[in-house]
């Protein structure tokens, strides 16, 4: 599910909320924020449906009652938002990321590492500031600091699309480590890493990064991007590479816009530029 | 602008495409005066090199004006004349401050494809096909220079262009692979190959102090020329190479081999027709001849040195006589940085007069023809240079 948001709309509740477990789950929704976790959303849904067609079935008072009851069940489950939750102050899906054993039975483990001449304190200043992951991620579109945990990103999706989800770092040592993971609801539960290490003398640090998704429908999500050529193992690669071109030499060489010759049809697909 | 552009298999065509532009804050623009057809683009002529796109601009040796610079280039200014090495090097990496320039890995924009191919990438070069960068090349009458601070050079007044372009690439490459020979006093070198790369390296050699070179090849015009720089020659197709080798050297072999041929390699023997075979019909990549018989060739503890370009995998490698021997291999792209303050002191020392390899010069418009001409060594074609931004017509030497 992805939320539908209005990316800058969000600073009047996070200012105004406390640092408490609930004001997670409300970040990323101007309506009526999820407080109902996914898997009572399903028996809910089902459940509610049931008694829809139950209720219709009846074509009687109690009938009508039951259609209205399953009505409601349903609507809880398609928002995620109890009403009742939220009168009794309950949310029961607070903290719902996708937990460790999720990454591991569900998710895909990416882990590729670079060595870039420049110190662990200059790597860490400029990943640390997740303004400038865009500039190397090129899946990413752009990423906007909320505070000094929480950060909102945009990632382009196939289609034109784009998708959106708050993220929050869980480790930080500076000149050190930084990591983060997703935040529910994200339509790509995914949490990531990096670390600096000092390299043998004379060769930089070592820039050592781990990536785990859970993409939509489990495996299935893998085949089809594998398919469409996006393997996430050279992702995370390419990711590095153009971070140690720009940390190196400023800029990340290009071709794009340089002058050719008639491509012709095959050339045009194939070449480069 | 006219550039000459790749369209296939041995089709070369000039074609009117877009002047260059700057896309990154370090390029440059250079407006082209000389630039030369290479031995190398002859592998990509004849359709050896995979990943070449119908529209590729060509060319890799070029020199010319600056004309546009980024705002971050520093040191380069409008008006300057430079040499542009082939390779094109980030200088900030561990292998550009290693001197290790052909091995820059900020520079190819393609990586992943030599990643595929090699296991780790290399430096882009211009005009060599997009897994080595897909940089649009220099035969044409501009080229944008990425890096721009960093590679080129600025040549004095005094140093004409046909003597300073092959500072470019051939100069260099035939120096590198006589210096990765460690030349010590008395030594013979045996060189297969006499294009322009072989030419340049039996000129190095004996800059280097070695005491005696000894050529190889069959085109007359190349043997005569190798003469003209002091080489004892031989004519494959006449003589038995290692015997007459081993005669010459008073029965010790050389002390160094360089292999100045390369994948495109010729010849009548048995084991030359298999890799023929074997090429065209793809079951293999390069041809072996000519680095078989240095192999064989060289002294025990001696050195194959290989700037000849190759490619993929190469069938039949007597590494078994290599080992038997102890034999070092030396080998790679031309860090051309590395030498060329060195290799410009000695044109200006009056040492070496580079303008002796060129036979033809052309118009652009003339590249078609020029690089049929080339590729048959017809006409005693040994290097073409083309002035891309001049009138003027096809000449020999």
């Amino acid at each position: 599910m992805v939320s539908a948001t209005a990316s800058g709309q969000r600073t009047a509740d996070q200012k105004s909320g406390s640092s408490d477990q609930s004001s997670q789950t409300r970040s990323s929704a101007h309506e009526p924020y999820i407080n109902v976790p996914s898997n009572e959303r399903w028996v809910s849904g089902l459940s509610g449906a049931a008694l829809v067609l139950a209720g219709l079935k009846m074509r009687s008072i109690p009938g009508a009652v039951l259609v209205l009851a399953g009505g409601a069940m349903t609507h809880r489950a398609w928002t995620g938002h109890c009403n009742v939750y939220g009168a009794l102050g309950i949310n029961r899906a607070q903290g719902e990321g996708a937990a460790p054993e999720d990454y591991s039975s569900k998710g895909f483990h990416v882990s590729q590492a670079i060595t870039i001449d420049k110190s662990p304190e200059e790597l860490y200043r400029y990943w640390r500031d997740f303004q400038n992951l865009p500039r190397f991620m090129n899946y990413l579109e752009d990423v906007q600091i909320l505070d000094d945990k929480r950060s909102h990103w945009k990632a382009k999706a196939p289609a034109g699309m784009s998708v959106e989800w708050d993220a929050e770092i869980i480790n930080d040592q500076p000149n050190e480590t930084i990591a983060w993971r997703s935040l529910y609801p994200a339509s790509v539960d995914s949490a990531g890493s990096v670390r600096f290490v000092a390299g043998p003398p004379g060769r930089g640090t070592e820039v050592r990064v781990t990536f785990d998704y859970i993409p939509p429908a489990g495996k299935a999500g893998w085949m089809i991007a594998k398919l469409f050529g996006k393997d996430p193992e050279m992702e995370v690669r390419e990711d590095l590479r153009r971070f140690k071109q720009i940390m190196e030499t400023g800029e990340i060489p290009t071709l794009k816009g340089q002058p050719h010759g008639k491509r012709g049809l095959k050339g045009s697909i194939m070449a480069t530029d | 602008m006219k550039a000459v552009c790749w369209n296939g298999k041995k089709d070369v065509r000039v074609e009117n495409v877009p002047d260059p532009k700057l896309l990154n804050p370090t390029d440059a623009i250079v407006k082209i005066t000389t630039t030369c057809i290479c031995g190398s683009d002859l592998h990509l002529y004849d359709g050896y090199v995979p990943t070449m796109q119908p529209g590729d601009i060509l060319g890799h040796e070029f020199m010319g004006e600056v004309v546009e610079t980024g705002k971050e280039v520093k040191k380069l200014k409008v008006g300057d004349r430079i040499v542009v090495p082939f390779t094109i090097c980030c200088g900030k990496c561990f292998y550009c401050k290693s001197q290790l320039w052909s091995l820059c890995n900020n520079s190819n924009p393609n990586a992943w494809m030599l990643e595929k191919a090699y296991g780790f990438t290399s430096a882009g070069l211009f005009g060599y096909s997009h897994m080595f960068g897909g940089y649009a090349g220099g035969q044409a009458q501009y080229a944008r220079v990425p890096f721009a601070d960093v590679g080129p050079m600025k040549i004095p007044d005094g140093v004409p262009d046909e003597k300073a372009v092959f500072l470019t690439d051939i100069f260099p490459t035939g120096y590198m692979a006589a210096d990765n020979c460690n030349i010590k006093e008395g030594d013979i070198v045996a060189i297969w190959g006499c294009g322009p790369v072989g030419q340049f390296a039996i000129r190095s050699a004996y800059l280097l102090g070695a005491h005696q070179v000894i050529a190889i090849d069959h085109v007359p015009e190349r043997l005569r020329m190798a003469e003209e720089g002091k080489a004892i020659t031989i004519n494959m197709d006449d003589e038995m190479i290692f015997e007459k080798l081993r005669e010459l050297t008073g029965g010790r072999g050389p002390d160094a081999v360089i292999d100045c041929v390369g994948l495109e390699a010729q010849g009548h023997t048995l084991d030359a027709w298999y890799d023929r075979v074997k090429v065209a019909t793809y079951m293999g990549t390069d041809r072996a001849h000519a680095i078989r018989q240095a192999i064989n060739c060289c002294r025990p503890g001696g050195v194959v040195s290989i700037p000849g370009v190759y490619g993929g995998f190469l069938d039949k490698f007597p590494l078994g006589a290599a080992f038997g021997k102890g034999l070092t291999f030396k080998m790679g792209q031309t860090h051309v940085k590395k030498y060329l303050d060195d290799l410009l002191g000695k044109i200006q020392e009056g040492k070496i007069d580079p303008s002796f390899v060129i036979t033809h010069r052309a118009k652009i418009d003339d590249a078609r023809k020029m690089y049929e001409t080339f590729a048959a060594r017809a006409a005693g074609c040994i290097k073409v240079i083309l002035k891309p931004n001049e009138n003027g017509s096809v000449m020999h030497a």
